[in-house]
């Protein structure tokens, strides 16, 4: 049958333009196609690879964010209990202080006053007692004029004194 | 939705057209063979087989039609080579469609034979004819097509590096190239793919191109010639068989974990295997292209046949033919691409069985 007889001019010609194409294929077509898809698909599996990097990234900044935000919180709580603290503490130290000094000028008010008191008191006494005896004297040498009177006086005196 | 009706509509109204205005060729293909014979006018009977072969065989020139004495075609070169006469080389046009004998040479029935003075054949000139035929012009003009369109879009990669989003052309054959690729190459040959990709998509867009062209009406029916996939098969039997290793070969010459008497019975049956893997391709894509060559062919001359009983009765009966041919061209443009692709995925499967189990015992030894 003639149709499964293959003419020997297109087998030739085949053969040739098969592998002439072949090769003319392979340098100018195959090779870039190929290997501009392969650059793109490890391009986009770089991209996405990249991407979930970044996205792990950046779960972990926030992550690292909220530890410190929440360190951040705890440390101002603590910064302003300190304060806190510290500033009682020194606002009672500082009426410690005071009432310890007030306790102090009382005290020594006090005793300035009972010192004055006293030297004012020794004083008078002292002044009261040399006008005493200097009236006494001036009394005395009047009424000691003559010697009875000197007797009954003393006599007096003697018995005040008992008295006291 | 719309949109692909108004599709589909376009594609069946473009087949019928191109059905239609190849049918004069066939309306008067058959009294052209026999114009000689017959004197003008006379009845005309259709030999269907006839016209159906000469449209699905290979030509020394494109005939599309033959209106009276006027013939419709376009001449090919014509080369010829003989030990006793050397070569020669002239048109097809000089045979004046198989009338006249030149430079010693007629063409009988589509063969080119050597003659005599007197016009009787020459027994003793051996002739080999390696003429451009229609099948060899059309197969080049589709490769050079080929090789055009596939260099600019390599030139687009080129220009754009692979991080750009293909388009125009480029879109259309990047999707094809990636199945042969993923679904042809990385299925069945695993890590090796890349060595033999260029050669798969070659023979791919070679047998796809082709194809297609086979399809477009008067042209020639490339690919369901055996010569030609009788070559395709040879090329891929040659990489086959340097693809093979030590454990294709033990396999063959002494089939490992049965009785010697068995392995001697087994040792024909497996180097026949060897050879009709590649025959098979051969057949395979022969039978398919000229299958459905025939089928079209055939509803087209039933309408004549008809038409010759009675013209209402081929005329009535036109529109449902005309549809079968339809219907069946439109699974041509499939069956264009299964066969491409059928073609490349058993080339890589055998392929692979020559060397599938070597790999795996080397991996074995690595481990």
């Amino acid at each position: 049958m003639e149709l499964l007889q293959p003419g020997l001019g297109l087998l030739v010609w085949n053969f040739v333009a098969f592998i002439v194409v072949f090769f003319i294929l392979k340098a100018f077509a195959w090779k870039p196609i190929l290997k501009s898809l392969q650059e793109r698909e490890t391009g986009i599996a770089d991209a996405i690879a990249s991407a979930d990097k970044a996205k792990a990234e950046m779960a972990q900044l926030k992550n690292e964010n909220e530890v410190l935000l929440q360190q951040a919180r705890e440390e101002r709580a603590r910064m302003i209990k300190e304060a806190k603290e510290q500033a009682d503490k020194m606002v009672s130290e500082a009426k410690e202080k005071a009432r310890s000094e007030y306790d102090r000028i009382v005290a020594d008010a006090q005793l300035a006053i009972t010192q004055q008191k006293n030297a004012a008191l020794t004083d008078v006494k002292n002044q009261v007692g040399s006008l005493v005896i200097e009236v006494a004297e001036k009394v005395l040498r009047k009424e000691l004029a003559d010697k009875s009177a000197q007797e009954v006086y003393i006599k007096k005196l003697a018995e005040e004194v008992k008295l006291n | 939705m719309v949109l692909k009706h108004v599709k589909s509509l376009l594609v069946a109204a473009f087949g019928l057209f191109l059905l239609t205005i190849s049918m004069p060729s066939f309306a008067s293909d058959a009294p052209g063979h026999e114009a000689g014979a017959h004197e003008a006018g006379a009845p005309k009977a259709i030999n269907p087989s006839e016209v159906i072969m000469e449209h699905i065989t290979d030509g020394h020139e494109f005939h599309f039609f033959t209106l009276g004495d006027f013939h419709a075609t376009i001449p090919l070169p014509v080369i010829l080579y003989s030990p006793e006469r050397g070569l020669s080389v002239f048109m097809s046009s000089a045979f004046h469609h198989g009338h006249e004998a030149h430079n010693g040479y007629k063409l009988e029935h589509g063969h080119i034979v050597a003659v005599k003075e007197d016009g009787t054949p020459d027994e003793a000139v051996h002739v080999y004819d390696f003429s451009m035929t229609r099948n060899v012009v059309q197969m080049i003009l589709a490769l050079v097509i080929l090789v055009v369109l596939m260099t600019k879009v390599a030139g687009k990669y080129k220009a754009q590096g692979g991080k750009q989003a293909p388009s125009g052309f480029q879109n259309m054959v990047e999707p094809v190239i990636l199945f042969v690729r993923d679904e042809v190459g990385k299925t069945n040959l695993g890590k090796k793919y890349e060595k033999y990709m260029p050669y798969l998509l070659t023979v791919f867009f070679f047998i796809l191109i082709n194809n297609l062209f086979g399809l477009i009406p008067g042209s020639a029916n490339v690919t369901g010639n055996i010569a030609l996939t009788g070559v395709l098969a040879l090329i891929s039997f040659v990489v086959i068989i340097f693809s093979t290793n030590k454990h294709f070969w033990g396999h063959i010459f002494w089939f490992p974990g049965v009785p010697v008497p068995v392995k001697l019975l087994m040792l024909p049956v497996e180097l026949m295997g060897i050879f009709t893997k590649p025959f098979a391709l051969m057949i395979r894509l022969f039978a398919n292209m000229v299958a459905g060559h025939v089928i079209i062919l055939s509803f087209i001359i039933l309408i004549f046949i008809f038409g010759a009983m009675n013209s209402a009765l081929g005329f009535g009966s036109s529109p449902i033919f005309i549809a079968l041919a339809v219907f069946i061209y439109l699974i041509e443009v499939l069956v264009a691409f299964i066969q491409a692709y059928i073609f490349t995925n058993l080339t890589a499967v055998f392929i692979s069985q020559a060397f599938e189990h070597g790999d795996h015992h080397d991996e074995h030894g690595h481990h």
